[in-house]
């Protein structure tokens, strides 16, 4: 009973909130709404029993993703009168786009069936190990090879993006601190003997 | 939890049997306020020992007036704070600029729900808990980005974004951090945590001590936490948030009465949280450090204080001594130094458990 009300307690807000993301007319508030509705989808796995992905969830999208979008997002000076204005011809558009994703969804899941072995394990489920531990088995055993692949590629993402975005300018005065920590009275200190009445 | 049978024995005493359900709420529930006075206490009191140390290493006398030896000055302070006016810059955005302190304390509060006291004194044993801590603590930003923007004041937006800069980039240090850890503990649960660091081994008696994990291949490890810890609460020497010389009070310039105060409550709050999660991660938590009598008759919790109060002495000594850091050279610490050791910590460790460990 309490769980079900749980489930409806979050998934209304989730529902809520993901449509408030694409209402909003302010765009920090959209990011705001989609915090929130990471946070409840964050709880609906924590109530699945799925503890780890809950909180991994919470770590990686709203931790580290959302607040780069929120900087994004904050930084823009954004007349939103004007960003308001030209929206709607773009409806028709995102309604098709949106309709064949939907289309798609719905034959993906009619045809969708689990494996007589998953349905087993998932009858008589057993806790013996926690699910972070067992998703652990499973990632680094079975898919370990998938998992490496998608580590390379995450790597390549990054200096992908590291190379498009570093420019080297010419002029910039950069700090070198193993020089400076080099630094001896030695070399920096000339002495002159300079004779009186002469000048430097 | 303990006070289950309590409830159970309230509840016929009144003529009713009261479902486990409804015990096991009103445990937690009475659980909470404590837990939630207690750190309240325990702010006021911290605030109080940093100014005095602070002042002490500068030869001042610090807060002497109110009470003896200015014990109250922090009950004064949060007294004045309360009765102030809030006061809402015309340009700001109300909601989110009354949201974002609440949203600061809330997270500093929540956190503590899975911090162990003592054998079997926690609010919620979970699995994950230390997880649940780093997601916790990645949230902090948002209570500054969110100050920051909803001020409508540059100083509070330039600070949110050197805040935000600055959290994501210690959050990265602090995370291998931990894993380093629950590597060497095989378990991400903090009670566990905890008790792989009981003596068990070749140290009993009076060298139980050595079996924490400050005294193992993990020492570095502290000094890298306790240092990225400095960084996430915005502590000196790396507060360039509110950095006085630049933007007058960083993100919470517009900010007065409880407001600014649930801010300064938040702050200390994370700052204990992360000394208590130091102590678990690496001091041993509630454990006593010599296994002989007396040392072993005494509460955990009294020993898990201990620890939070001389890593809070080390905050506050640091906080007094070092001179602020250039933002440069936070970034460089962050992303060169510590991040390369942490990561490269985190593979030695690997091979240690794997080599020397053995466990499940």
């Amino acid at each position: 009973m309490l769980q079900a009300l749980a489930f409806y307690f979050f998934s209304a807000i989730l529902v809520a909130s993901a449509l408030m993301v694409i209402a909003a007319r302010n765009p920090v508030h959209s990011v705001l709404f989609l915090i929130l509705s990471f946070f409840n989808a964050a709880g609906l796995f924590v109530l699945l029993g799925a503890e780890f992905l809950g909180m991994i969830l919470v770590v990686v999208y709203v931790g580290a993703v959302a607040v780069l979008f929120l900087f994004v997002v904050m930084m823009l000076d954004i007349d939103f009168a004007e960003l308001k204005r030209g929206s709607l011809q773009y409806l028709p558009f995102g309604a098709l786009i949106g309709l064949v994703l939907v289309a798609e969804l719905a034959m993906a899941g009619s045809v969708w069936v689990l494996k007589p072995a998953a349905l087993a394990a998932k009858a008589h489920a057993t806790p013996t190990v926690t699910n972070t531990e067992a998703l652990g088995l499973i990632l680094y055993t079975d898919y370990v090879y998938y998992f490496q692949i998608a580590g390379l590629v995450l790597l390549v993402a990054m200096i992908g993006a590291i190379v498009l975005t570093l420019r080297s300018r010419p002029g910039v005065r950069r700090q070198n601190i193993s020089a400076q920590n080099a630094r001896t009275a030695a070399m920096a200190v000339d002495m002159h003997d300079i004779k009186p009445g002469d000048g430097a | 939890m303990a006070l289950i049978p309590f409830w159970n024995w309230l509840g016929a005493q009144m003529g009713v049997g009261l479902p486990y359900g409804v015990a096991w709420f009103l445990s937690q529930a009475v659980f909470i306020v404590i837990l939630c006075l207690v750190l309240m206490l325990a702010v006021a009191v911290v605030i109080l020992a940093d100014r005095k140390i602070w002042a002490a290493v500068q030869m001042r006398r610090g807060p002497n007036v109110v009470g003896p030896f200015g014990l109250l000055q922090t009950i004064a302070d949060a007294l004045k704070f309360f009765f102030k006016e809030v006061i809402i810059p015309a340009g700001a955005n109300k909601v989110l600029f009354l949201l974002a302190p609440i949203v600061a304390v809330t997270l500093a509060f929540i956190a503590w729900a899975v911090i162990p006291f003592g054998k079997g004194w926690v609010l919620s044993d979970i699995n994950v808990g230390i997880l649940y801590l780093f997601a916790v603590s990645s949230l902090s930003v948002y209570g500054v980005i969110m100050a920051g923007w909803a001020s409508n004041s540059k100083y509070a937006f330039l600070s949110a974004l050197r805040g935000a800069a600055q959290m994501v980039s210690y959050e990265v240090s602090i995370g291998f951090v931990m894993i380093t850890v629950l590597l060497f503990a095989g378990s991400l649960n903090l009670s566990t945590i905890v008790m792989t660091q009981a003596a068990t081994g070749p140290f009993t008696g009076p060298l139980a001590f050595l079996h924490w994990n400050v005294f193992t291949l993990l020492f570095p490890m502290l000094i890298i936490f306790f240092v990225s810890a400095l960084a996430e609460t915005q502590r000196p020497p790396f507060d360039l948030l509110e950095a006085e010389s630049e933007l007058v009070a960083g993100f919470f310039v517009e900010y007065s009465s409880a407001p600014f105060l649930l801010f300064f409550l938040g702050e200390y709050m994370t700052v204990i949280m992360l000394c208590g999660l130091m102590s678990i991660l690496f001091l041993g938590g509630w454990l006593p450090p010599f296994d002989i009598w007396p040392f072993n008759a005494v509460p955990g919790v009294i020993w898990f204080v201990l620890k939070i109060g001389f890593l809070f002495f080390m905050m506050a000594m640091v906080k007094a001594i070092v001179p602020r850091y250039r933002y440069d050279q936070l970034m460089r610490l962050g992303w060169k130094v510590f991040l390369p050791t942490s990561l490269l910590w985190v593979v030695l460790t690997a091979a240690w458990v794997l080599v020397f460990h053995r466990h499940a």
